[in-house]
């Protein structure tokens, strides 16, 4: 089971009263932008096994957008930290990577 | 004028481990805007003489009070009858800030499960720890309940009281009563 904390509201539930809405941390390349850039937006995902970062939303609860850092393996929830931002923050990456040593996702590592 | 009446029309089942009923017609006011201004924690103090509650929390005396709903909405509680004259209160407070009061009273259902054995019945339902440590009176709480979303508080050590959608009164009457069928305890009283 997933158990989520949110950090907008601050309620811990499981998975279900959550909505999982993706990956995290997508650059979105709209009209104007190489067809490459466009079809690495639309099509190209990470699938991890290990770390991975994607956005939730509390839908039951406080109905805020939210980013989980966690662990396709053992469900391990790293932690959770606002939407508004494009990277995920410092502190966490250092927990993850106390955690997972030598772990990378996209971009980050 | 028309005469209101609740979904169940005060609906009571009570051949179970907890008496679930529908509770009288209740005045509820969303009041949505950024609790930080001061105008917004004004409103809802000249609403209800109390002061916004803390983010999990609910402040509730009768039929009056509030509920932190999320990081930038309050239920507010008041008596039926006065849910216009409240909203014109709250209005004229809020003349000047970008914050929006409805009245939506008519668009929810309140159920109460009381007895000794309401917990059992609010544990199978929904995905919150409720053992007396996890949630107490004065703790308010949005979830969902087996397929509908709700939210809940206690006014006492033995009662629930749940909010849901008037359109699905009826699937959580139900609902509770499978939940609180006769011999279906966890605990023991």
């Amino acid at each position: 089971m997933l158990i989520l904390t949110c950090p907008c509201c601050g309620q811990t539930g499981e998975e279900t009263e959550f909505h999982a809405g993706g990956e995290a941390h997508l650059t979105r390349f709209g009209p104007g932008s190489s067809d490459d850039d466009f079809e690495g937006y639309l099509f190209m995902r990470e699938n991890p096994k290990g770390v991975h970062f994607e956005r939730w939303r509390h839908v039951y609860g406080c109905g805020k957008w939210f980013h989980a850092a966690r662990c396709t393996m053992t469900l391990e929830v790293f932690g959770t930290y606002a939407a508004q931002t494009t990277e995920p923050p410092q502190e966490l990456r250092d927990k993850i990577s106390a955690k997972r040593p030598g772990w990378s996702w996209g971009a980050f590592s | 004028m028309s005469e209101t009446v609740t979904a169940l029309n005060g609906a009571v089942w009570s051949k179970g481990i907890a008496t679930i009923t529908e509770a009288p017609l209740q005045g509820m006011i969303t009041l949505r805007g950024d609790l930080s201004i001061s105008a917004i924690k004004k409103a809802a103090k000249t609403a209800t003489g109390m002061a916004v509650p803390g983010p999990g929390k609910a402040t509730v005396d009768g039929d009056t009070g509030l509920c932190w709903m999320s990081p930038d909405e309050i239920l507010v509680l008041c008596p039926y009858s006065q849910v216009a004259e409240t909203l014109d209160k709250m209005t004229a407070v809020l003349a000047k800030t970008h914050a929006l009061a409805v009245d939506v009273s008519d668009a929810r259902a309140v159920f109460q499960v009381s007895g000794p054995l309401a917990r059992d019945v609010m544990a199978k339902l929904a995905p919150v720890d409720f053992s007396a440590d996890a949630f107490a009176p004065g703790m308010f709480r949005r979830s969902r309940m087996a397929q509908v979303a709700a939210a809940f508080w206690m006014p006492d050590a033995d009662r629930f009281q749940i909010v849901c959608f008037r359109s699905q009164s009826q699937y959580m009457f139900d609902l509770l009563k499978v939940a609180a069928q006769p011999g279906s305890e966890i605990q023991k009283p």
